[in-house]
């Protein structure tokens, strides 16, 4: 229907198209590698994501902690590697006890997106007929609606406690999903290697996981690393709103949060730090995430899919 | 054409009868009694009796909707429990910020995605293409509610260049004023859009460059200024004024965060301090009128879009 729109709406990440140059046939084709950029970005999530699940066993000082005798909005040193907040809290502490709410909605709301949008996209795409075009036409439907907004509205109504948010963004999230997944479908379903399982008499659930789910791999790889990133981007406006999981907790957006309002305070009542470590953190997340998930889809040969 | 058209109108009206529709069971979404939880500290037994009135929370389900439509359809969308002003009236005043600070950071993404665009696509993976699309790249992991604080914390904060929060001048008082606190918003915003029109622009010219009617002008003979301008852009705009579209909603989560960010009084901000005071059919009322404004921006874009390109309705 509307599928000059759709080259954009395929991938999360405004503008991500293939440059002519990526796929040259004629140049010599080079080694795949994936660089040692892409393993030290790798090694990055992996060590945030380490942290985010041993935070508890570091010896950290109670991310909720108001310590008195510590200095309020102090700056960096020995006793606070980063500083303490407006409330005297450790920002070292919080920042990495943070990091738990943006990798729990991140990826969390990814894979119920992919259970609730990708499901359906195989059978969608590889059984077409009437489903097809109503699940299609519902997924419009659903992205023509702002998900800020959505989510905004149902946690303002319903609460904003972390499994909420997560599948409020998962359910916001899976009708790009279902689109990518069922257009790879839709590829892969009319090839030569379906109709030859179909000819031996396979089953439609064992021609979807064994035939067709193995191929989408490499997509839904990449695709669902750009879901992450741009799901923790939604989180942390949320949290930078107020609208996500609510204080104490310790969110990197909720931290900006407090920090950006900090700077409307007068001399001195202001903490920079508390805008630079959290603002950083989100950051290297993201950035991160973004050439993981970039390199892997060249790696993989995952070329935009035209829906 | 046509067909294509109605076909389009049918699919808008039955979208935004769905957003109606999801917007009013938002209330049933609260934990306990609606009126109750709704009307908190000011739960007397008038109060619920004008809430259940406006909300027809008394009726059958499908009554109380068609109720609640008849009173969005008059323009009365309830009022503020805090501050008795209709959510009309909160709509009214707050939005011409919204626009203002869309319309204003558009005009300046556009006017630096173009050129960089054209000048990273001359001479693809040289060293402006390479810098230009690094930058662009990083800027991908920098959202309004990352970079916004820090851009405050430096420009406003640091440095003074512009006013910090809670400094907003509405554009009755005085032009240059109101642009001088628009600028920093603008352009918080705008940097998001310049990396979307940059890398959208960016890759379409670079295969539009290499296509044979180019080839062509240039065998004629033709600048390359005359290429770019009367040949290569032209096929461009369509992807361009697309993305426009489809960014929409992106641009309002951005104009929620610089609004609350430097707390001025639009939309966003309105929603926020709204739901902070339990304001919930204040809430409801603009959850309803942002969401359907998107939905028929998203659907003008669409339209205009099929003007310009008519392939577009023949698929």
């Amino acid at each position: 229907m509307t599928d000059v729109i759709n080259p954009q709406t395929t991938s999360p990440l405004p503008g991500a198209v293939v440059t002519p140059t990526d796929n040259d046939e004629h140049g010599a084709a080079a080694p795949k590698r994936l660089g040692t950029f892409f393993w030290i970005c790798a090694g990055w999530i992996t060590l945030i994501t380490l942290v985010a699940i041993f935070a508890n066993l570091l010896p950290l000082p109670n991310p909720d902690f108001q310590n008195f005798a510590a200095p309020q909005n102090g700056a960096p040193g020995w006793g606070h590697l980063l500083g303490t907040d407006d409330l005297n809290r450790d920002i070292f502490s919080r920042l990495l006890f943070g990091s738990r709410v943006s990798l729990v909605v991140g990826f969390g709301g990814t894979a119920i997106g992919l259970i609730l949008g990708g499901i359906p996209a195989m059978l969608s795409g590889y059984r077409r007929g009437r489903v097809d075009t109503f699940l299609s036409t519902a997924s419009y439907a659903v992205l023509a609606f702002p998900a800020l907004v959505a989510v905004i509205a149902i946690g303002s109504f319903w609460g904003h406690q972390l499994w909420k948010i997560t599948l409020v963004i998962g359910l916001f999230s899976s009708p790009l999903i279902f689109r990518i997944i069922r257009a790879s479908t839709l590829t892969y379903a009319s090839r030569d290697f379906v109709m030859a399982a179909k000819a031996l008499g396979a089953s439609d659930r064992r021609i979807l996981a064994r035939e067709i789910l193995p191929n989408l791999m490499p997509t839904i790889i990449s695709f669902g690393l750009i879901a992450v990133a741009s799901i923790i981007v939604l989180e942390g406006t949320l949290a930078f709103l107020g609208l996500s999981v609510p204080p104490p907790t310790p969110s990197w957006g909720n931290m900006l949060n407090e920090g950006a309002a900090l700077l409307s305070g007068g001399p001195g009542q202001n903490n920079a730090w508390l805008v630079i470590f959290p603002a950083a953190a989100m950051f290297s997340l993201l950035f991160t995430l973004n050439v993981v998930a970039d390199k892997l889809r060249s790696y993989l040969d995952v070329t935009e899919v035209k829906l | 054409m046509g067909n294509y058209i109605a076909k389009r109108v049918v699919l808008l009206i039955i979208i935004i009868f769905f957003v109606s529709v999801a917007a009013f069971f938002l209330v049933h979404l609260l934990p306990g009694n609606p009126a109750v939880t709704i009307l908190g500290p000011n739960d007397t037994p008038q109060n619920a009796a004008i809430l259940n009135h406006q909300l027809g929370l008394d009726k059958p389900l499908v009554e109380q909707y068609f109720i609640w439509i008849g009173h969005v359809f008059q323009g009365n969308l309830g009022q503020s429990f805090t501050t008795h002003e209709t959510t009309t009236s909160i709509i009214s005043t707050s939005y011409p910020i919204d626009v203002e600070l869309i319309v204003f950071s558009q005009l300046m993404a556009f006017a630096i995605a173009l050129p960089m665009a054209i000048k990273a696509s001359r001479r693809p993976n040289r060293l402006f293409d390479q810098l230009s699309n690094s930058a662009a790249f990083g800027m991908l992991a920098l959202p309004p509610f990352v970079i916004g604080p820090i851009m405050v914390l430096i420009f406003a904060v640091h440095w003074h260049v512009f006013p910090g929060p809670a400094s907003y001048v509405p554009i009755t008082q005085g032009f240059w004023s109101n642009i001088h606190t628009m600028l920093l918003p603008s352009i918080v915003l705008a940097l998001g859009s310049i990396v979307v029109y940059f890398r959208l622009l960016r890759n379409d010219l670079i295969s539009t460059l290499q296509q044979d009617f180019i080839t062509m002008a240039r065998s004629k003979g033709l600048s390359d200024r005359r290429i770019m301008w009367r040949h290569a852009l032209r096929p461009s705009s369509v992807t361009l004024l697309a993305s426009a579209g489809v960014t929409i909603g992106t641009l309002i989560a951005g104009t929620f965060v610089v609004e609350l960010l430097l707390q001025m009084p639009g939309l966003g901000f309105q929603i926020i301090s709204s739901i902070n005071q339990d304001d919930y059919t204040v809430v409801q009322g603009i959850v309803l009128i942002v969401a359907v404004a998107i939905v028929l921006v998203n659907f003008a874009f669409d339209f205009i879009f099929t003007l310009v390109d008519p392939r577009i309705a023949r698929d």
